[in-house]
């Protein structure tokens, strides 16, 4: 059943317990064990990313009839080989960076993921990823959980987003959300020493933890957050890379995140997400147009980050994984897009991924007897539990306690990407 | 200098967009139950506010390249829509604007994505008159948000912005487009639970052929040329469609097989069904008590049902269902005050209008209101913004900090002139800005914080340079307090 975000506020917040600031040798000690440990950046495609022309099945006959007009030509495939059912694959034609890649066998394609009953809602289908609960999506986020498992530090995770997103919510760890690490600072109407009087006034007014005020608590845990991170921020601000990113906002966001990683800040989850992907008119004709676009956008961030890391030996601690809230219709609407639909691709990038194609394609037969598909035929059904995917990140690439964390046992299928 | 009657403000903050001090005073001659009557009898005020912009002793919008064009370009709109819940004198129109721009959340990147950003701003912000074409979707939730709702939400479908945002313009008999009709359905009414994937193939069907069309000249780029709505009967898929739900009054669930010609009167059927359906009711009910009443505390089973039967029984109106909710006990219950969390332009125009306005610019928040995480007619997507909590995040956090920094640097005159009967002493002075401000109360603690802050960088002397740094410093305190940010 669909839990509102209103009533996830009230849980969250009468649940919300005092201690926010660990002590200090703590903190220090997770900063010195964090230097170089290993992170993992949460690639959102937000809006429902079109998996089929990701990565395409170019030898089904029934993807160019059921896409008459925004098939990926197969000419135009990148070919990366086939799955263990012998399906032929191929990307994108502008995913050339994740191409390379994966030929260094560093991308892991996982098929077919996702849950029963699928939610072809955006909003209920983000809940569900970002908490990993299908049945009744629980307050907390999937990160926020592990996160409340690390050595606490005001910077152990942020996104570069705005808005927190619902997977790094937790009752107790403080998120900071930097979309621009070089705004990220105190500004006072005074200077000098009265400046410094102000900050510090702030910072002490920011301290108090009422617990007879909990909504207030709350906002001084931001108001406190911010503060304790600023002069660390501070310190890869300005972080420029090895290789020249795009002038995009995905790619600026991964280099704040590449810049964090170099600096050796200690954060061990980041957040970025690029948004457009809820394709329902006008897709672009044979994979080109606007689906293009939104191909080139993830590639070259993602080859951009990537290379950047790999030039400076920080390869092997990194971790991206990519989802998305659900996939789309086989066969595309009227409008040259297409409509929400079900199982799709999540992709890990890394120095310690294990690469190749994880899971088999779907066949794109609309026959009542085929497996692969549902809802009459007309979405894909999945095969890998999204929240088999979380156990592996959770248990294999940071060593923590999936079956705790995701509150159940998901290892069984887990693709074996680290 | 004091804050007036409590309730007053808990009840222009809530109904409006709070109040500066001189007001306040003269908001002081009425009752509470005067500042409800005021507040709902919106046509007793003049609908003049945009004629103010410009004047030397309103808050200044700033241009570029000369001229101030809020039909047509898109920041001189978000300047005039500042503007106006700064000064309005119809407090509970803008309020109830701004509710209905988040539940209608169409956002202007799309829209300026697909036609000239000329057309986009007209589509979002045009003022009837001002040129050629229907006026914009804020003018429609303005001069409709405290009518019928299912009036409204019939404008709605017809919206040329909604048409382009839902893409219900490329909504055809033979490739029925489903997003508006998933859309309508989810979010705008009746919500999750009360439908299944086959209403919503039925819906797209009906809504084919609602279409737009330019006129006013044949070249996009001209200001002088518009979109309007056109329903193209040829486009129409004319067959019955089935719900899960009932569509007529003696339950018929299925809208009949219709000549094309006629086949609107689909639309303005299945939208009377969802706006009429008590779920709906209940689901607007409890939105309204979310944006007016509390976040924090949840509305008894009385008040929500005592709520949606005025809506239903006054035929959709919402202004009757918000008399009931500001005379409620509930929202006049102290428990409930500061219950809320301000969303970033709440909190940039009650800023404003406590702390002061000479010489400042609204266009001065728009970067501060990027970061907080609001961008007027740019919600992130249909569902509008996230609320509550998720509006502090660490870095939005930040940024109200510092734009309260901002503008305590602009009036730090103002606010030194302004308390220089409390400057014999450190106490008075601290104790004359939380007057000021409407904060919610600060205990013991950060109150002595404050008072420790004034003490700071020597002996108290009231000299007008001291009084100065630490107005100025106190109002970025007080203004960038956690205890600030709810209302």
């Amino acid at each position: 059943m669909h839990v509102s975000r209103r009533s996830f506020i009230r849980g969250g917040i009468s649940a919300f317990t005092v201690t926010l600031a660990a002590p200090e040798f703590l903190c220090d000690l997770a900063r010195a064990q964090g230097a170089r440990s290993r992170n993992l950046v949460v690639l959102y495609l937000a809006g429902g990313n079109d998996s089929l022309n990701t990565v395409v099945p170019y030898r089904d006959p029934f993807y160019y009839s059921r896409r008459p007009t925004i098939a990926v030509p197969a000419a135009n495939i990148l070919q990366i080989g086939t799955d263990t059912a012998g399906n032929a694959l191929g990307l994108h034609p502008r995913l050339t960076g994740l191409r390379d890649i994966f030929n260094q066998g560093r991308l892991a394609i996982i098929q077919r993921s996702g849950y029963a009953n699928s939610s072809r809602s955006h909003f209920q289908g983000a809940d569900i990823w970002n908490t990993a609960d299908p049945s009744s999506p629980s307050s907390m986020g999937w990160l926020g959980r592990f996160l409340e498992t690390v050595p606490r530090d005001p910077l152990v995770a942020f996104t570069t987003t705005r808005d927190l997103p619902r997977a790094l919510m937790s009752r107790s760890v403080s998120v900071p959300s930097i979309p621009d690490a070089r705004v990220y600072s105190f500004a006072s109407p005074n200077i000098g020493d009265e400046a410094v009087n102000e900050r510090a006034a702030a910072t002490r007014i920011a301290s108090h933890v009422p617990v007879d005020r909990p909504q207030l608590a709350f906002v001084n845990a931001s108001a406190r957050a911010a503060l304790d991170t600023l002069d660390r921020v501070a310190t890869f601000a300005n972080y420029t890379g090895t290789v020249t990113y795009p002038n995009n906002g995905l790619a600026q966001a991964l280099r704040t995140v590449a810049g964090s990683i170099v600096r050796g800040l200690g954060t061990r989850v980041y957040w970025v997400q690029t948004g457009g992907f809820d394709t329902h008119a006008g897709e672009g004709l044979q994979g080109g147009g606007a689906y293009a676009t939104l191909m080139s956008t993830f590639n070259d961030g993602v080859l951009a980050f990537y290379n950047d890391l790999r030039n400076q030996g920080l390869l092997s601690d990194t971790l991206i994984l990519q989802f998305s809230e659900f996939s789309r219709r086989i066969s595309e609407n009227g409008s040259g897009g297409t409509d929400h639909g079900a199982a799709g691709i999540m992709m890990a990038v890394g120095g310690g991924v294990r690469g190749g194609i994880y899971g088999s394609a779907p066949s794109l037969e609309p026959n009542p007897a085929n497996p692969t598909l549902e809802n009459n035929g007309g979405d894909v059904r999945y095969e890998t539990d999204f929240r088999s995917v979380y156990a592996k990140v959770l248990d294999g690439w940071f060593g923590a306690n999936s079956i705790s964390v995701l509150g159940g046992d998901f290892r069984a299928g887990g693709p074996a990407i680290v | 200098m004091g804050r007036g009657q409590p309730q007053t403000a808990h009840l222009l903050r809530r109904g409006g967009f709070g109040v500066s001090p001189d007001d306040l005073r003269a908001f002081d001659r009425f009752a509470p139950s005067g500042v409800v009557e005021y507040l709902l009898n919106v046509d007793r005020q003049p609908d003049d506010v945009d004629s103010k912009i410009g004047q030397s002793a309103y808050v200044s919008v700033t241009t570029r390249g000369g001229q101030f064009s809020p039909n047509t370009n898109i920041e001189d709109a978000r300047q005039r829509w500042l503007f106006r819940m700064v000064h309005t004198t119809r407090p509970l129109q803008e309020k109830m604007a701004l509710f209905w721009h988040n539940h209608f959340a169409t956002a202007y990147s799309k829209l300026a994505g697909t036609f000239p950003a000329v057309q986009a701003t007209k589509m979002l912000a045009l003022v009837e008159g001002e040129l050629p074409g229907p006026r914009g979707q804020l003018e429609l939730f303005r001069a409709m948000g405290l009518g019928s709702f299912r009036d409204m939400l019939i404008e709605v479908a017809r919206d040329p912005a909604m048409l382009v945002w839902l893409d219900g313009r490329v909504n055809t008999r033979l490739r029925p487009q489903e997003n508006f009709g998933r859309e309508v359905m989810e979010l705008f009414t009746f919500g999750l639970g009360n439908y299944v994937e086959q209403d919503v193939y039925a819906a797209a069907r009906v809504f084919t052929g609602w279409n737009l069309r330019l006129a006013g000249g044949a070249d996009a780029l001209q200001p002088t040329a518009y979109y309007e709505f056109v329903y193209n009967a040829n486009q129409h898929e004319t067959s019955e469609k089935t719900f899960t739900f009932p569509i007529y009054s003696d339950g018929g669930k299925t809208i009949p097989a219709r000549t094309a010609s006629e086949g609107m009167q689909d639309g303005i059927d299945f939208l009377t069904a969802l706006a009429t359906h008590p779920n709906t009711a209940r689901r607007l009910v409890r939105k309204l008590w979310d944006f007016f009443v509390s976040e924090v505390n949840q509305p008894d089973d009385e008040f929500v049902d005592n709520a949606a039967r005025i809506y239903l029984q006054y035929d959709t109106q919402i202004k009757p269902v918000l008399a009931y909710i500001l005379r409620s006990s509930a929202f006049l219950d102290p428990a409930n005050w500061y219950t809320r969390y301000s969303w970033p332009v709440e909190f940039v125009v009650r800023a404003i209008k406590e702390v002061g306005w000479n010489g400042f610019s609204v266009d001065a928040a728009r970067t501060p209101m990027i970061n907080m995480g609001q961008t007027l007619f740019e919600p992130p997507d249909v569902a509008g913004w996230s609320l509550g909590q998720n509006w502090f995040s660490s870095g939005a956090m930040l940024a109200r900090m510092n734009f309260a920094a901002m503008l305590a640097a602009n009036q730090r005159f103002n606010l030194a002139r302004d308390a220089a009967d409390a400057k014999s002493s450190p106490e008075d002075f601290v104790s004359y800005f939380i007057d000021r401000f409407t904060a919610s109360e600060f205990d013991a603690e950060p109150y002595s914080d404050l008072q420790a802050y004034v003490a700071t960088g020597g002996a108290w002397t009231g000299s007008a340079a001291q009084l100065q740094a630490k107005a100025a410093g106190l109002t970025r305190l007080i203004v960038g307090s956690s205890e600030y940010q709810f209302i």
